[in-house]
């Protein structure tokens, strides 16, 4: 659409601290025509939108990371610098800053705009949330800190649209069509400048108004009790509690509608078209491989709706603060609880959910341990092997050795994680000392507009990005159990025959050393698409009727006769650690946008299973034998 | 920075706790903690009393022990002990 103009549209960039109610502005200057990505090579988030001013003038706008100082520390920072000097690769220079400011925390917010100014690139202030700061008593005057900083200040309210007409209204005026090339310098700030720099926001602040440190606020009030050493962590345990009951209990219906709707659908096909192998893939395929992505959806439109609710409140820096300490310790950030609980229920949301860790070095190490918290896809397999094989006796006091096994089993993986995390922590460069800094803003209302574009954007990212990645594997993977058929006159299940089955065997061979049979092993090659296809897997490899409404009951007698214990137990020391999840893997490609993370996952994830398989399976067989 | 939750203090210096880690000092500085800015304790975690929440200005940082060592400050309340 910009294409057709002759002139290239110019390019602002909103700019300003963390938490100073930037994006929202954003929202409401772009709507919801916005592109959400990756910059190269960094899991730093970028998006970009665009304005048409009442005289017809398109401007795109870029939402540059939140950042305290052009001195950057953090890698959002070093995009946030990079761009405004024209020195990041692949991105324009922008033409005009807009400075976002938050007018109840000008005394921290205005160095920024100090800092601007020494770069030169033509700027607006953007002085934001004034209706907070004047229901805190503090008024601005707008104009004299304009005349003050030498450049025009507008007022702006980050949730309503009047301030922003203000805004677009001088954008409209001062933005030229893009030039290029503007000269940026930087050199970084001395300690004095800082110093210096702070002494002039005093002088301003006194002039304008607005040096007012405000008293015992309703925040303060509220982070009496929520950051309280005893009843913080109580109201954190509360509201954990509630949302990962809502993530598994309200989204148990919309998903089994979808099951049941993709089933359905495949039905309807499979009665419309004659048996061919075209129908084969549409069915078993590629409607196959839709259905067990959709069926993420609802846990991931709930789990963000609260994610949302909590990052936009405030709260979820707070849960950060009481979890530092926890978390910490293994070198992980508070945040990473939240993304951590929620793989549980499936890593693909809980890798998404990282995205509230800005530090992405502890974002990524948050996304490498993901997949070894016990997600819901392995409990059909556990069900399985445990119900087979681990009698149902009570050990102590009640409680039952088939939930202690469960439960051990849980406990291995958040152990196995753990390990891994503090690994990677004493793998890190640089200091031993991680810096946390967290802001903790003042508490404010969500707002709905910002919850709906945001969790408009994770399902387009999820459906879009992920879909077309686990699409194209689910189809190969298809492809691979389903050719060459199998030969006339063959007795085996065809999947024995096929690619996937001669891969088994291969597999089986790798495995043994292990316990696992050649059954075991052909069945974890189409467990690749989702671990519960195992179980399905295995009712075919075993040359069960695939459509068992009971696979589980049809199975165990099956697999008691031919599996030893030994081998269960070292299956399900397998099913604790090993990467056989390929939306899991395209998720963290999608996320940390290269697909050397994956790769390293898969690796590690191997190398931890055979190992913990094989100790099982020797120390098993050691007792037993 | 030794002090109670709700005492109040001004910063007397910031510097970098660790010599290998001079952008710590001077990102503080960044974030307000500069010489005769006012700060308050806001709140302290329940292990081992980290981390620290501050109040620097109007903004409240969550700090690490290590980091808030680096500030020096002269309470202008009672310290606990």
């Amino acid at each position: 659409m910009d294409a057709a103009t002759s002139v290239p549209s110019p390019l602002i960039a909103l700019v300003g601290n963390p938490n100073c109610g930037k994006t929202a502005l954003f929202n409401i200057l772009t709507g919801s025509r916005q592109k959400v990505a990756n910059y190269a090579g960094v899991t730093v988030e970028r998006k970009e939108g665009s304005l048409l001013t009442p005289s017809g003038l398109r401007i795109r706008i870029l939402d540059l990371p939140g950042a305290y100082s052009l001195d950057a520390l953090t890698p959002d920072e070093q995009v946030t610098a990079d761009v405004l000097l024209g020195r990041r690769a692949g991105e324009t220079q922008p033409d005009h800053v807009v400075c976002v400011t938050d007018a109840t925390n000008l005394r921290q917010n205005l160095r920024l705009v100090l800092s601007l100014k020494r770069l030169g690139l033509p700027m607006v202030v953007a002085l934001n949330m004034t209706d907070i700061a004047r229901r805190k008593g503090i008024v601005i005057d707008a104009d004299r800190l304009a005349a003050e900083l030498g450049v025009p200040v507008v007022e702006t309210v980050g949730v309503k649209t009047a301030g922003v007409q203000a805004l677009i209204k001088v954008l409209n005026a001062t933005v030229s069509p893009s030039r290029g090339g503007n000269a940026a310098v930087w050199l970084p700030l001395s300690a004095s400048d800082i110093e210096h720099d702070q002494a002039e926001v005093r002088r301003i602040l006194q002039l304008v108004g607005g040096d007012r440190l405000n008293g015992v606020t309703f925040s303060d009030r509220l982070d009496a009790l929520v950051l309280h050493p005893l009843l913080g962590p109580l109201i954190l345990a509360v509201i954990l509690f509630l949302v990962f009951q809502a993530v598994f209990a309200w989204a148990q219906v919309p998903m089994d509608e979808i099951k049941l709707g993709v089933a359905a659908f495949g039905d309807w096909l499979a009665a419309l078209l004659p048996t061919s192998l075209l129908k084969d893939l549409l069915i078993n395929g590629i409607l196959a491989g839709v259905g067990s992505v959709l069926v993420f959806l609802p846990q991931i439109i709930i789990l963000f709706f609260f994610i949302l609710i909590l990052e936009d409140s405030g709260y979820l820096p707070r849960a950060a603060f009481l979890l530092d300490r926890v978390m910490g310790s293994v070198g992980l950030s508070g945040r990473a609880f939240i993304p951590l609980l929620s793989s549980f229920a499936c890593a693909i949301p809980g890798i998404m959910a990282t995205r509230t860790i800005q530090n992405p070095r502890d974002r990524l190490a948050t996304i490498m341990i993901a997949p070894l918290m016990t997600c819901s896809a392995r409990l059909p397999v556990y069900a399985l092997i445990i119900g087979a094989f681990i009698p149902r006796r009570t050990v102590w006091a009640g409680l039952q050795l088939q939930g202690v096994v469960l439960f051990a089993l849980y406990v291995a993986g958040v152990a196995g994680a753990m390990a891994v995390a503090f690994v990677l922590k004493r793998a890190g460069r640089g200091s031993s000392f991680q810096a946390l800094m967290l802001e903790l803003p003042a508490y404010h209302w969500p707002n709905l507009r910002n919850l709906g574009i945001g969790l408009w954007q994770r399902v387009e990212i999820f459906m879009s990005r992920v879909g077309t990645i686990i699409l194209a594997l689910m189809v190969i993977l298809w492809a691979l159990s389903s050719f060459p058929a199998p030969p006339p006159g063959a007795t085996g299940p065809p999947i024995q025959y096929s690619i996937a089955g001669h891969l088994g065997a291969w597999l089986a061979v790798l495995f043994k050393p292990i316990g696992f049979n050649w059954q075991i092993s052909i069945a974890l090659v189409p467990g690749l698409a989702a671990r519960e296809v195992a179980v399905g897997a295995l009712g075919t490899v075993y040359a069960l009727s695939a459509t068992a409404n009971d696979m589980n009951g049809a199975l165990t007698p099956l697999i008691t006769q031919s599996w030893s214990l030994p081998t269960a137990l070292s299956l399900l020391a397998w099913y604790v650690f090993a990467p056989q999840c390929l939306s899991t893997l395209a998720t963290v490609k999608r996320e940390t946008n290269s697909w050397r993370y994956p790769i390293m996952m898969a690796a590690y994830l191997f190398a931890m299973a055979y190992v913990g398989s094989w100790i099982t399976f020797r120390v098993a067989t050691a007792l037993t034998g | 920075m030794d002090l109670a939750p709700g005492a109040s203090a001004r910063v007397v210096s910031v510097s970098a706790f660790d010599p290998k880690t001079p952008e710590l000092g001077r990102r503080l500085a960044e974030l307000g903690f500069l010489p005769g800015e006012a700060v308050r304790i806001v709140a302290r975690g329940l292990l081992a009393r980290a981390p620290i929440a501050v109040r620097i200005g109007t903004a409240t940082f969550a700090l690490r022990l290590f980091e808030a060592a680096c500030i020096r400050v002269c309470p202008e309340q009672p310290l606990l002990r």
